[in-house]
């Protein structure tokens, strides 16, 4: 092949490949509008005052979603105070003490595995373990199914975002003689605390919108209640049986609720961006 | 390869006495049966090509292998009389009085004044005023306070790199250490900020036990008093300063300072 026939074969294939690939994001990006415009189209008009206001309402009354605004606000809260700690300290015990002992190869493995275990599946291992138990279903056995999904992430994150904290900066403070703990404290979870943020609040982000694991533990409540060893109200189940109900009300609040936890995810992936590229620049 | 070696233990007055020292990363040996004086009030300064063990040597004056599990060292380096290598010694305690400044500058994700403050605050428990004397102490020795007085909040990060290695300097000296490890301490530097970490070195050199690893032989010339040559893991020649430069013992040596190889 002559030098311009192979550039023109390089051009070809340039092509090709470019409007492949945009092909493929339009078709991704198509779906993703779509959803954001029929949820902004049938949620916003459902948008009332009375959603933040009201309690869910029996079929054909009208209502809010207040007991269950609430009740997701206290299990998501709960289940981030749960899960955010022990996922640390477990993400830091394999980055800074354990990395490289077969516990933590064991460790990470398993850790792997939760990760990508089908909410469905924590849901019905909480409702065994605790709701069985108490003979009830509550919010806090909902709490507890949502924290068991925060771990693992959280533990993934952690431990990626220490590891990207340099060597160096260790060993120059072991060379002050600090303790391990010291340089963990004071060094390494500063260097990497926007990364960490980072991990807490996609974590968040992605137990806001889980119904199956609380179908199995905290169930609905239909009228309002803050009492986690109670049956708990909270958005995903209720969207779940609203958007199934033959009633138009019950609907038209499913695509409130729908439309909130959709821009609240949204708002917390934003806020996890921002922490993210303020510190990269300025670091 | 000529393997003679120059023992030059007649050293009056050692800081650091190191004998028969093997160091291995696994199954490699990167220092062979090493043994030397470090000069008290000092500066000693370890030389020869890349992999060559200089580095390595120096990470043991202070155990900094110990942080990596792999690596394993045989022998005994006494420090004030003491065989530092006994694990029964804590390590923290050594790295107190031995301080370590290295390649790139490795500023603290804090403030300059808490950088400063940081190792201080580790093993002294001084009030806020002791503790601000202490920093300006420091950044005075570094030849830094008068750049970054009105800026003591500010990030570590936001200085620049010849800034950002004397505030790791400003930072090993505030624990009032008795020895200095500088591991290449200019390499990352241009030559007008490497010539003030040169200046700094004599200055402390006063009161401080000087090691430093250097890739660049005029720096050695310059600034230090004895000079040891490594090559493949040996010590070939450890002498004066002057006398290592224009008068090498051993033909590798001169071989290296002449820039036959290397």
């Amino acid at each position: 092949m002559r030098a311009s026939q192979r550039y023109f074969h390089r051009r070809v294939v340039n092509v090709i490949g470019l409007v492949a690939s945009c092909a493929a994001m339009i078709f991704g990006l198509f779906f993703l509008g779509a959803i954001l415009f029929t949820l902004l189209k049938n949620g916003l008009p459902a948008l009332k005052m009375a959603v933040f206001t009201e309690m869910t309402p029996p079929p054909g009354s009208a209502g809010g979603l207040l007991n269950a605004i609430v009740g997701s606000l206290m299990m998501s809260g709960l289940a981030t105070l749960i899960g955010t700690p022990i996922g640390i300290l477990a993400g830091t015990y394999l980055a800074e003490f354990g990395s490289g002992s077969p516990l933590a190869s064991t460790v990470r493995f398993i850790n792997g595995i939760l990760l990508s275990a089908p909410s469905v599946v924590i849901g019905f291992f909480i409702y065994t373990l605790v709701v069985i138990k108490m003979g009830h279903f509550s919010g806090f056995a909902g709490a507890l199914a949502l924290a068991t999904i925060i771990i693992p992430v959280v533990v993934n994150s952690t431990e990626n975002m220490l590891k990207l904290v340099p060597n160096t900066l260790r060993e120059a403070a072991a060379a002050l003689g600090a303790p391990q703990w010291k340089i963990t404290w004071y060094v390494t979870y500063r260097a990497a605390s926007a990364g960490i943020m980072t991990g807490i609040l996609l974590a968040v982000a992605r137990i806001s919108g889980e119904t199956a694991p609380l179908l199995f533990t905290a169930l609905n409540n239909q009228f309002f209640s803050a009492d986690l060893g109670r049956p708990l109200a909270n958005l995903p189940v209720v969207i779940f049986q609203f958007a199934m109900s033959p009633y138009e009300d019950w609907q038209h609040l499913a695509w409130a609720g729908a439309l909130l936890i959709t821009f609240a995810v949204l708002i917390l992936n934003i806020v996890a961006r921002f922490i993210l590229r303020r510190t990269s620049t300025s670091g | 390869m000529q393997t003679g070696r120059v023992d030059f233990t007649d050293i009056q007055n050692p800081k650091i006495q190191v004998r028969d020292l093997n160091f291995f990363y696994g199954s490699f040996q990167a220092v062979k049966s090493v043994s030397l004086n470090v000069a008290d009030k000092k500066v000693t300064a370890f030389i020869g090509p890349s992999g060559c063990g200089k580095s390595t040597l120096l990470r043991t004056f202070n155990r900094m292998y110990a942080l990596y599990p792999q690596q394993r060292v045989e022998g005994s380096i006494l420090f004030n009389g003491q065989n530092i290598l006994d694990r029964k010694r804590d390590v923290n305690l050594l790295r107190a009085k031995v301080g370590m400044v290295f390649q790139k500058p490795t500023p603290f994700p804090m403030s300059i004044f808490d950088n400063v403050a940081f190792g201080v605050k580790l093993y002294e428990d001084l009030d806020h005023t002791a503790l601000a004397e202490r920093v300006q102490w420091a950044l005075e020795k570094a030849a830094l306070w008068k750049e970054v007085r009105d800026k003591l909040k500010q990030g570590g990060g936001s200085l620049s790199g010849g800034q950002q290695q004397r505030l790791c300097i400003a930072r090993a000296i505030a624990v009032q250490p008795e020895v200095l490890l500088l591991d290449e301490p200019t390499s990352a530097l241009d030559p007008i900020a490497t010539a003030r970490i040169e200046e700094l070195i004599s200055e402390l050199n006063k009161e401080l036990t000087i090691v430093i690893v250097t890739h660049n032989m005029q720096q050695a010339a310059r600034i230090s008093n004895f000079t040891a040559f490594m090559y493949m893991g040996e010590l070939i020649e450890f002498n004066e300063t002057a006398r290592l430069f224009t008068n090498p013992e051993v033909r590798l040596t001169q071989d290296y300072i002449t820039g036959h190889f290397g």
